[in-house]
């Protein structure tokens, strides 16, 4: 196992201040709701400038948000972008970037997959 | 000679959700056998197994833990956690760095893997979830526990198709034994519903399309089924040092072979392991007082074990109490030594046979005692718990009355 994937020693969710209220648009909201939900943390405690290292995320972590933000935006996150995000906003402004990428071109005609299970569950 | 006890048990599986449930399943002949939970297959030819039913991981994890690993590791740890509590034992920074964990599991985390398969074939994604490689390896129990309890002594996982959990230990037991380690926890899980592995299954037709019916003539295959069991174990000297009241003690464990073939088992290779076990033990035959059967409830696996008992035993297979409790659990593949070790404890210790249920008419090729249908009480020292698997590798345990 490469070294960056062993988790750290999470940050105990006390640690973390509630994030003050604050106005950010309907993608970062979703950016920040996704980080909430793949890291079993209230959403009320993710701000649009915590860092990973405040809210806990190891890398491991980041590369799971990633894969919710992939289904959930129909992106593709390059190797070498998920290496660097570092925290909550530049997140979002990754997202907001490739999201504007893909704009302009035809989409897929298949609408995003949601990130929900759709294989049937044989048990 | 050190002596090797079971201080702590633990069990999540149909017919139990813990170790108190499980024993007066086996003691009532209840079956855990249900229809599967309604999904979107209907084209299975089979619709019923030893499914658990409304897991719901956090409540026995942080969800952080749980989303972590795969079903089948979630079962481990929280059969783990179970028999480390009951066990009473004070995990002290000495023994978390000497303690052992040997697990045991046949497919690992293959409904996760299924699931990224499902995506990438199926549904034309070009991506699977990320932590498939993690919750897919099969030592992802034992990882879970070392995580869990912070055990740092050696630990891994063995796979050995459906005698997985009953190599996995005889390895701890060995370790200890051997003065590697004084403490182990060890054992076997599994979580095989997956529409794939259960294409797969059906495709070897082995799976009854309705009931699981050991050594009954009318038998048409095995039920599959899936949970954990584990077992804390340690030295007899380690116990006792630290007032606790051992369980029963591990006295013997063989192992064998068959070369034979890859899926049709051999009288002699089970026999052999059999005999092993008793050496080890240094008891004769008539000493055993009941064997839990592999007894997966196929045409050929049943007459095959029937043939290898009087192999092994002699005349005393005739006399010895037999049955399989798979009828009850369904079986749980990697998890099935584990299990069904614990099966034989608990029968043991509790005074009685659990019964071979869904028992209809008498084999002619499988002519001794199977305990059909109901349990009955008998006081007895020892007990063997019998694995073969595909492959031919077999394992069989010999536990003794404390």
């Amino acid at each position: 196992m490469p070294e960056e994937m062993i988790p750290d020693n999470p940050t105990p969710e006390s640690a973390a201040a509630p994030a003050p209220a604050e106005a950010v648009d309907a993608l970062a909201e979703r950016v920040l709701q996704i980080i909430a939900d793949t890291q079993r943390k209230s959403r009320s405690l993710i701000s649009i400038d915590s860092s990973f290292e405040e809210l806990g995320i190891d890398s491991m972590d980041g590369v799971n948000i990633v894969f919710a933000l992939e289904n959930e935006f129909n992106i593709n996150v390059p190797d070498d972008e998920v290496k660097n995000i570092r925290n909550v906003r530049d997140m979002v402004e990754g997202v907001r970037k490739l999201v504007d990428d893909a704009a302009p071109s035809a989409r897929p005609s298949s609408p995003a997959p949601s990130s929900e299970s759709d294989a049937p569950a044989a048990s | 000679m050190r002596r090797v006890v079971i201080t702590g048990m633990g069990v999540y599986c149909a017919l139990g959700r813990d170790v108190n449930e499980f024993r007066e399943g086996l003691r009532t002949g209840r079956s855990g056998i249900t229809t599967f939970s309604p999904g979107e297959i209907s084209d299975l030819r089979f619709t019923q197994g030893g499914e658990v039913k409304d897991f719901n991981p956090t409540d026995h994890m942080p969800a952080k833990e749980a989303d972590m690993v795969d079903r089948f590791a979630q079962f481990a740890i929280v059969a783990a956690a179970e028999a480390v509590r009951n066990s009473g034992v004070e995990l002290t920074p000495e023994l978390k760095d000497n303690a052992a964990i040997v697990t045991g599991s046949c497919v690992g985390g293959q409904s996760t893997e299924n699931q990224g398969f499902w995506d990438v074939y199926r549904m034309g994604r070009n991506r699977v979830h990320p932590m498939t490689i993690p919750k897919t390896m099969a030592n992802a129990g034992a990882s879970g526990i070392s995580l869990r309890f912070g055990i740092t002594g050696p630990s891994f996982t063995i796979a050995t198709a459906c005698a997985s959990s009953a190599h996995a230990i005889g390895q701890a037991f060995t370790m200890v034994k051997s003065g590697m380690t004084d403490f182990a926890i060890t054992g076997g899980s599994e979580a095989p519903f997956s529409y794939g592995l259960l294409k797969a299954w059906e495709a070897m037709r082995v799976v009854t399309p309705t009931l699981c019916r050991p050594f009954s003539k009318d038998r048409n295959g095995m039920s599959l089924g899936e949970g954990a069991a584990m077992m804390t174990i340690e030295t007899l000297e380690h116990a006792l040092a630290r007032g606790a009241r051992p369980i029963a003690e591990i006295v013997g464990f063989g192992m064998s072979a068959d070369a034979h073939h890859i899926t049709q088992p051999s009288a002699e290779g089970a026999a052999k392991a059999v005999t092993m076990a008793l050496k080890q033990a240094g008891i004769g035959p008539e000493q055993i007082g009941y064997v839990n059967a592999h007894g997966t409830g196929t045409a050929v696996n049943d007459v095959t074990e029937t043939r290898a008992l009087k192999l092994a035993l002699g005349d005393h297979a005739y006399k010895v109490a037999i049955s399989s409790s798979k009828a009850m659990h369904g079986h749980t593949l990697g998890a099935a030594g584990a299990i069904e070790s614990m099966a034989a404890v608990l029968a043991m210790t509790g005074g009685f046979i659990p019964p071979t249920i869904n028992y209809n008419t008498p084999d002619p090729d499988c002519d001794l005692d199977y305990t059909p249908n109901a349990a009955r009480a008998l006081e007895f020292e020892y007990a063997i718990s019998n694995s073969f698997a595909f492959g031919g590798l077999n394992a069989v345990l010999a536990f003794r009355r404390i």
